[in-house]
């Protein structure tokens, strides 16, 4: 039956905005209609709109109130959920006259209708627990006072470095006496494995292809300046997908540490850039997992993948670039453990570090114990579910994984058992300054017993101004349109990021780090060395909190 | 803070001095222990050299306890040293202190040295644990030529309990120290001088370092390496590990605990060696405020300091005589005869080392000159 008036009066299949995460809160009488917020935003949340409507004017001599019909021009949300509006608010940054912003609706019904085609949504970004993390319950609570005075963090001299490599114990050392000295037996033929030394936060591995070349190339320069200038030797991995091969070939590689993931991207071109690469990279990471995503693979989508990345990766242009959950051609943890982390150490002459990267899990204990009897891994890397990732179902990010505290923790009193914990350094990630408190939660882990932290989701928020946070907010890392141009490929929008400036800013934080866990470990007494293990310094306000972690209570 | 004074001398001497040395720091000590270590014995026990003494209190019944396992074992006791006591207010009577030397089970007596040691220590710990839950045993050190005292009082006061003055215990090298009670109860074990199989050091301060540096040890898989009911035990059982079980020199001990930095490693001409130590050893770095005492089993006596220096130490004497203190009033006490201007106050990069028989004193520097 056809309506009388014309009209369509069925609107099932409509939703409200009220459905949606986010409403646009537009002001008529500020906005001037300039079109800049529609122009940027992102997923085309809004859009202008003409529209004839009954209004009420006043004019004349003696104004008396009349309603009249008119054709006026506003900017209106679009309630289409393929077009929901994150809460990036560029359009608010770009509003000249305050007119528009987006506001959270926490009655949103979002997630039951964002699974349209039978395909579950996706996101990228952070996980959606904007809860404290155990992290950031931790204090330091064995402070120096009289007995054992606090040090200077500003006056004495600190020793904030760390390893990655194994290191062999001492009963292992292929050392002699000679005239009441000791020297290093060369007729041992004992192999002693590479070590690098580090400042103990790193970035994180964020793929040349997921982050633009604007956004990689600050941190690259920011990285070489930290090292070369600064003196402060942070290392940053590159996560899958390769290596522009002029920077292979450079001296800068030392600074970086290749990763190899089950795509094997990129690695054709490291292989073949191997015999002209005047410096080694600084360690070889093998992903087996990443901590948002647990037991996932990873995704560069097609149209990401531009004349430069697919050069890089070896690869066809604008092609979904899939990298499967599991290393394709091992099929046992023995397998994939002595073999790749074996054969990368061989293609290097044994004078890299090769260590494999995993995702927090229950299991880490039995990888972890499979590494400690293989003489040539260089550490294990666990990333904890708190970290970020640039594509990812909403439900493996928001329920898969488990946190890094414990798991960093259980694995570090595994090796004090077998008096391995100097031997094999453990790198915690995942979650570290989602709150802000970067070198707080890298203390916290350190104290637990990592050698070195890595950090991507807090260096790319610190450094390039990302918009998202851990309530959903933006998190369109996955879509390659971020408005901020950090994670897309699109020339109109990686241009509005400096690299510059990201450089800047990159140094700025390890620096401001740097101070910072001078400030933590000043009080407790501690200079020389890093306190790893030192878990008498930390409380926490939960009693089984603390009897998990095996620290102790305090409230 | 607590005060430290050790004497090693070419002549035998009581360890009153050593307690008049302390009293003179009185400030430094709030009364709260004594422990006394001596070695190369005088006295009733100059004829005993090769025979384990075993030290330390029992109750009643921990002796009927300690008696019952030492013959089991085979131990036959052939001196037993029990100190004078003298009832003094504020100090709490045990039933029964000793210093007892035994001679060795029969299968035991042509074993190795080491082999010697690790049973004599097995020894110990075992009585320990045994009277560990009741307090009934409390055992110090069974060593050869070794005696170990120690209780909770002031250092004075004790050494009257005792009966020092007029008692003829004596030796060539002797460590006290006058506690200073500070973040932990006041436990008997807790009292310095540490001592394990001829190695034993003493500290004034607190290590914060000292859980990692527990936990390294334990995983170490040694038995000797338990207890720490003292933050501070810890830097005799690293002394252990560097020099019995790793058979390091004794100057890497001071490398070990306080590390030197890359760019001064570079300077050393066992930069390679050294290298692989400070990573390796990076855990038995120490970082709190402490100024280290210790013996080893030659007779070598040795001071030295944190990198910070935070903590007092002075090193002087005649041939013949040298005191480490960790006050100079103390040394004063002690030798007031020598030239004043040879005393060596230890710096950051330094380890004063004394020769057996006090013969000669050195400043080894951890930097090449």
């Amino acid at each position: 039956m056809e309506p009388a008036t014309g009209l369509k009066l069925d609107f099932n299949h409509k939703l409200t905005l009220k459905e949606f995460p986010y409403i646009i809160r537009w002001r008529e009488d500020r906005c001037k209609r300039c079109g800049q917020c529609t122009a940027v935003c992102p997923q085309g949340a809004i859009r202008p709109a003409v529209k004839y409507m009954r209004v009420i004017e006043s004019s004349g001599e003696t104004p008396k109130p009349r309603p009249v019909r008119r054709i006026i021009h506003v900017i209106e949300q679009v309630n289409d959920i393929e077009h929901y509006c994150t809460g990036c608010a560029i359009c608010s940054l770009v509003c000249p006259n305050n007119a528009i912003e987006p506001e959270y609706n926490p009655q949103n019904k979002f997630l039951f209708y964002k699974n349209r085609g039978g395909e579950g949504y996706k996101r990228g970004g952070r996980r959606n627990d904007p809860g404290v993390s155990t992290l950031d319950r931790l204090k330091f609570t064995r402070i120096s006072m009289l007995t054992d005075p606090a040090l200077d963090a500003a006056r004495h001299e600190f020793r904030l470095r760390s390893y990655i490599g194994r290191i062999l114990p001492p009963e292992e050392l292929p050392l002699k006496v000679e005239d009441g000295r000791l020297v290093v037996d060369k007729s041992s033929g004992k192999f002693i494995p590479p070590v690098r030394e580090i400042f103990p936060i790193m970035i994180g591995s964020m793929s040349i292809g997921a982050l633009s070349p604007t956004m990689w190339e600050g941190l690259a320069m920011g990285v070489a300046y930290l090292n070369e200038v600064e003196g402060i030797p942070v290392v940053m991995c590159s996560g899958e997908g390769g290596f522009p091969p002029r920077l292979l070939k450079s001296r800068y590689v030392k600074y970086f540490i290749l990763q190899i993931a089950s795509g094997y991207f990129g690695w054709d071109s490291i292989i073949h850039t191997l015999p002209y690469m005047q410096e080694d990279p600084a360690a070889i990471e093998i992903k087996y997992g990443q901590g948002a995503k647990p037991g996932d693979g990873g995704l560069l989508m097609a149209p990401k993948v531009i004349k430069l990345i697919a050069e890089i990766r070896g690869v066809p242009q604008y092609v979904d670039l899939p990298s499967p959950p599991t290393h394709q051609t091992k099929y046992s943890i023995e397998e994939s453990v002595m073999k790749m982390i074996q054969s990368m150490s061989m293609a290097f002459g044994f004078r890299v570090p090769v260590y494999p990267k995993i995702s927090g899990t229950r299991t880490a204990k039995a990888v972890l114990n499979n590494l400690a009897r293989n003489p040539y891994a260089a550490a294990l890397c666990i990333d904890g579910e708190d970290g970020g990732t640039g594509a990812a179902y909403n439900v493996s990010l928001d329920k898969m994984g488990h946190p890094i505290a414990s798991n960093i923790r259980e694995c570090y009193l595994d090796l004090v058992k077998q008096g391995k914990q100097n031997e094999l350094p453990l790198i915690a990630a995942g979650g570290i300054g989602k709150k802000g408190n970067l070198a707080a939660n890298a203390a916290a882990l350190i104290m637990l017993g990592a050698s070195a932290v890595a950090v991507g989701k807090y260096i790319m928020q610190a450094t390039a101004d990302c918009l998202g946070d851990e309530y959903n907010r933006c998190n369109i890392c996955n879509t390659g349109k971020c408005p901020r141009g950090i994670t897309t490929q699109d020339p109109k929008l990686y241009r509005r990021l400096d690299p510059d400036k990201v450089a800047e800013r990159l140094v700025e934080v390890f620096k401001a780090a740097d101070v910072e866990l001078r400030k933590i470990f000043a009080p407790m007494g501690r200079s020389t060395e890093l306190p790893i293990g030192m878990s008498d310094g930390l409380s926490i306000d939960d009693k089984a909190m603390a009897e998990r972690l095996e620290i102790s209570y305090a409230c | 803070m607590c005060r430290l004074a050790a004497i090693t001398s070419s002549e035998y001497f009581s360890p009153i001095e050593n307690i008049l040395a302390l009293e003179t720091m009185k400030e430094g000590h709030d009364g709260s222990g004594l422990g006394l270590t001596l070695k190369n014995l005088g006295g009733e026990f100059k004829e005993l050299k090769k025979y384990p003494i075993l030290s330390g209190i029992c109750s009643r019944k921990g002796k009927e306890i300690l008696d019952d396992y030492m013959k089991q074992l085979g131990f036959k006791l052939i001196h037993e040293w029990m100190p004078k006591i003298k009832p003094v207010r504020g100090v709490i009577r045990r039933d029964y202190y000793f210093a007892r030397v035994y001679d060795y089970p029969e299968d035991w007596k042509n074993k190795s040295d080491r082999e010697k040691e690790d049973f004599l220590m097995n020894t110990r710990i075992t009585l320990r644990k045994m009277g560990e839950a009741d307090e009934s045993i409390f055992v110090f050190s069974f060593y050869p030529d070794i005696v170990t005292l120690k209780e909770v009082g002031d250092p004075l006061e004790l050494a009257e309990f005792f009966g020092l003055d007029k008692d003829n215990l004596e030796a060539k090298i002797i460590f006290a120290q006058g506690r200073q009670n500070t973040n932990y109860q006041i436990y008997l074990y807790a009292c310095h001088p540490f001592f394990i199989q001829g190695y034993c050091t003493m500290t004034n301060g607190e290590n914060t370092a000292f859980v990692p540096i527990r936990e390294f040890l334990m995983s170490r898989g040694f038995p000797g390496y338990m207890g720490y009911n003292s933050d501070s035990e810890v830097f005799c059982h690293i002394l252990h590990y560097s020099a019995r079980q790793l058979g390091f020199p004794l100057t890497y001990y001071k490398d070990i605990i306080t590390p030197l930095k890359w760019e001064e490693i570079e300077q050393r001409p066992d930069r390679e060696a050294l290298s692989l130590l400070k990573m390796s050893l990076r855990p038995l770095c120490i970082d709190g405020p402490n100024m280290v005492i210790g013996f080893t089993p030659d007779g070598t006596c040795f001071m030295v300091q944190d990198a910070k220096k935070l903590r007092p130490g002075v090193v002087g004497g005649v041939k013949g005589k040298y005191a480490l203190m960790s006050e100079l009033c103390g040394l004063d006490k002690v030798i007031p005869e020598r030239d004043r201007l040879k005393d060596i106050y230890p710096m950051k990069y330094d380890m004063v080392i004394v020769s057996p028989g006090a013969k000669k004193v050195k400043v080894w520097n951890q930097l090449p000159a």
